[in-house]
């Protein structure tokens, strides 16, 4: 029993060596590093910049198109070192430990879509302070967290089209229509529905009735089965918008083996790949979305000229985005990438993503 | 009986303490930015309401029952926080308070289900778990509250003069120290023990089991709670879907730091171990850009190590035991 006392004691002796060791080795590390440091007044953006591409979540299509087929191909234009991370849930605060992690490893700029604007703030100015820049895309965080925001599409553009899209397909005689969308606290989507009834107060959009809106949480099965249940709960039901590439398929998906094919119209924000056979079979006429590989390369090419001190984000900046051309940094430090595209059976086949 | 005590009370701490140790030290040789101060200031952050929670959930368990309601608890009390606060409650320690006696009584009822009527706590506590995070989007829906002051905020996670560690850390090592002697050092605490071994024999030899374990279900609410307003202020955002999924992290921390999820066995010294161990892995594996779907396997497996690790550790403990009386049995015999 000697021996066990002693191996504990070594143990826990060994235990605080560590930690002195851990801790004074490396406190002086904390200072250095920072990155590049922007020169004012660039024209070019450096190379070797780290940029890294935080999304909701991996693994997800619509990301993997923003990240590795956008915004990898820009930052490998401009010569930096691209990476994605990110957790794997698209818990409110999972976010906040990847942050952590990459202001630890001294990236030059974040690319992150945020799944609470709230929830990161405090980790993204902490990154800040040991000299990171901050570029939102896809869902912005509060205004005060990050240095710029690329905005898909703003949530008037997107509105204004869902409403056209459906009201053209439904016709001239209207009815009630339903809305399914993501989860119930993404500040996109809630951003989009809010514009759409307001969009549905005016005049020439009366006879389109808002009836529910449902959420499928971004989740293949939840928005199916959704689906299924705004039809059996509205019979007159007449139109779907969903606003969601994973909630529009889903609903296709229903509609198209259902009765209720062509009779029920569908349109959303979806990705042709995804809807090119509903488009085909008559489930959907047309579809809108903006091209989130153009959104990655144009958050990518943004990153880099922030962190190449060419833009500090004020209104009026401009930069070149390669193949994009040239864009201007408006108010509250937001570049728009342009209005979202309506995709239809006549030129659905000219896209693949 | 001394080898006995070192066997059951040391020999796991020992292979958690161990393993943090090397952790630590391989994190620290191999990889870029771990252990540093900043490291461990991100690493304690993420550890406070784990740890917050692990606390009473350790005796809830070494008594023999579970509470899986706790994340629900802190979801709840997040956006009851949140809620207050929109109404116009300005008082910090008033919205503390109130939140503390919310958690304690979601944890009385947890606890009146448990011993009032004889229930099993996994399926009541599965029960509340649903509940109650279905009462928190009654009470905020999809709606989240945001607008606290930054000094309530960023007084959540302030460091300790001269280090990068945040202070609220010293509450969880006050909190740590008064469950650290109830549960080693109190007749309170071999209650606990004697009723997690054998419920029967507890209460034949005086213990008051029931009230016993009524009293840790409205401490693992309260505790829940408090761990809520930490998480309400760290992260400035309380919303209904807060902390969901935590009851797993906070189980997975208790059975790996050796408590017998059949009661009767373990300590708040490994308990807390596992914690730091857990999160500091997990930190340096992120570090090591290790991908969020491998941690997970990472974590799953931890778990399954956990659950067998102490018994087989235990099989083997007593096969050698057995070997070593044999032998000193025959030598006596021989001598």
């Amino acid at each position: 029993m000697r021996a066990g006392t002693r191996s504990v004691r070594a143990v826990v002796l060994a235990a605080l060596a560590a930690l002195t060791l851990a801790t004074t080795a490396c406190t002086d590390e904390g200072t250095t590093g920072g990155g590049a440091a922007p020169s004012a007044g660039a024209t070019t953006i450096k190379e070797g910049l780290k940029i890294t591409f935080l999304p909701k979540q991996v693994n997800n299509p619509y990301f993997d198109t923003s990240d590795n087929k956008g915004g990898k191909v820009a930052v490998e234009e401009f010569k930096g070192v691209y990476a994605q991370t990110g957790p794997s849930d698209t818990g409110a605060s999972a976010q906040v430990s990847y942050i952590n992690t990459l202001s630890q490893q001294q990236v030059d700029v974040i690319v992150v879509s945020a799944n609470d604007k709230d929830a990161i703030c405090g980790a993204l100015n902490e990154a800040r302070q040991g000299g990171a820049k901050v570029v939102t895309y896809d869902s912005d965080t509060n205004p005060s967290c990050r240095d710029l925001f690329i905005n898909q599409a703003t949530a008037e553009g997107i509105a204004k089209s869902q409403i056209k899209l459906i009201s053209e397909a439904i016709g001239p005689d209207g009815g009630e229509i339903a809305i399914l969308s993501a989860t119930a606290n993404a500040t996109n989507q809630n951003a989009w529905i809010e514009m759409m009834k307001t969009e549905l107060a005016k005049p020439e959009n009366a006879k389109l009735k808002l009836v529910a809106t449902v959420y499928g949480d971004d989740n293949d099965q939840k928005s199916f089965a959704e689906a299924q249940g705004l039809l059996a709960k509205y019979p007159n039901l007449k139109g779907i918008i969903s606003p969601t590439t994973v909630g529009v398929a889903a609903a296709a998906r229903y509609l198209s083996g259902s009765s209720y094919k062509g009779k029920v119209q569908l349109t959303g924000l979806g990705t042709p790949n995804q809807m090119r056979a509903y488009v085909k079979d008559g489930t959907v006429k047309a579809f809108a979305l903006w091209n989130p590989a153009d959104l990655g390369y144009l958050a990518a090419y943004a990153a880099g000229a922030l962190a190449s001190g060419i833009i500090t984000g004020k209104e009026g900046d401009k930069f070149k985005a390669g193949k994009l051309g040239e864009f201007t940094v408006g108010a509250n430090a937001t570049v728009l990438l342009g209005d979202p595209f309506a995709f239809n059976a006549g030129n659905i086949d000219q896209f693949n993503f | 009986m001394r080898e006995r005590t070192r066997s059951v009370l040391g020999s796991w701490d020992t292979v958690v303490l161990v393993g943090l140790v090397l952790v630590i030290l391989i994190g620290a040789a191999t990889v870029d930015g771990a252990a540093t101060p900043r490291f461990w200031r991100f690493v304690i952050l993420e550890v406070i309401p784990i740890a917050l929670i692990a606390l009473p959930m350790t005796l809830v368990i070494i008594t023999g029952e579970i509470d899986l309601s706790v994340a629900s608890v802190l979801g709840l009390t997040c956006t009851a926080f949140g809620q207050m606060w929109a109404w116009g409650v300005t008082s910090l320690p008033a919205l503390l308070a109130l939140c503390l006696l919310l958690g304690a009584v979601l944890g009385a009822v947890n606890g009146l289900f448990v011993t009032g009527f004889g229930l099993p706590s996994l399926a009541v506590t599965i029960g509340t778990l649903a509940l109650y995070r279905g009462l928190a989007y009654v009470v905020l829906g999809d709606r989240a509250v945001a607008n606290y002051p930054p000094q309530w905020t960023t007084g959540a996670i302030r460091p300790i003069p001269g280090t990068t560690i945040p202070w609220t850390v010293l509450v969880v090592g006050v909190l740590a120290i008064v469950f650290g002697i109830v549960l080693h050092a109190t007749p309170i605490g071999r209650g606990i023990y004697a009723m997690g071994n054998n419920a029967d024999a507890a209460r034949f030899s005086g213990v008051s089991v029931r009230r016993t374990k009524f009293w840790i279900f409205v401490a693992t609410g309260a505790m829940s709670a408090l761990a809520g307003v930490f998480w309400t202020l760290r992260f400035a955002s309380a919303r209904a879907d807060n902390g969901t999924g935590l009851e797993l992290a906070v189980v997975a921390a208790v059975l790996l730091g050796g408590v017998s999820i059949f009661g009767g066995r373990g300590g708040l010294v490994g308990v807390l171990g596992a914690v730091a161990l857990l999160a500091t892995l997990r930190n340096t594996l992120q570090l090591a850009y290790v991908p969020a779907n491998t941690l997970t396997i990472i974590t799953g497996s931890l778990l399954i190590v956990s659950v067998v690790g102490p018994n087989v550790a235990a099989a083997v403990r007593e096969r050698l035991r057995r070997r070593r009386s044999t032998t000193s049995t025959t030598e006596s015999a021989a001598g």
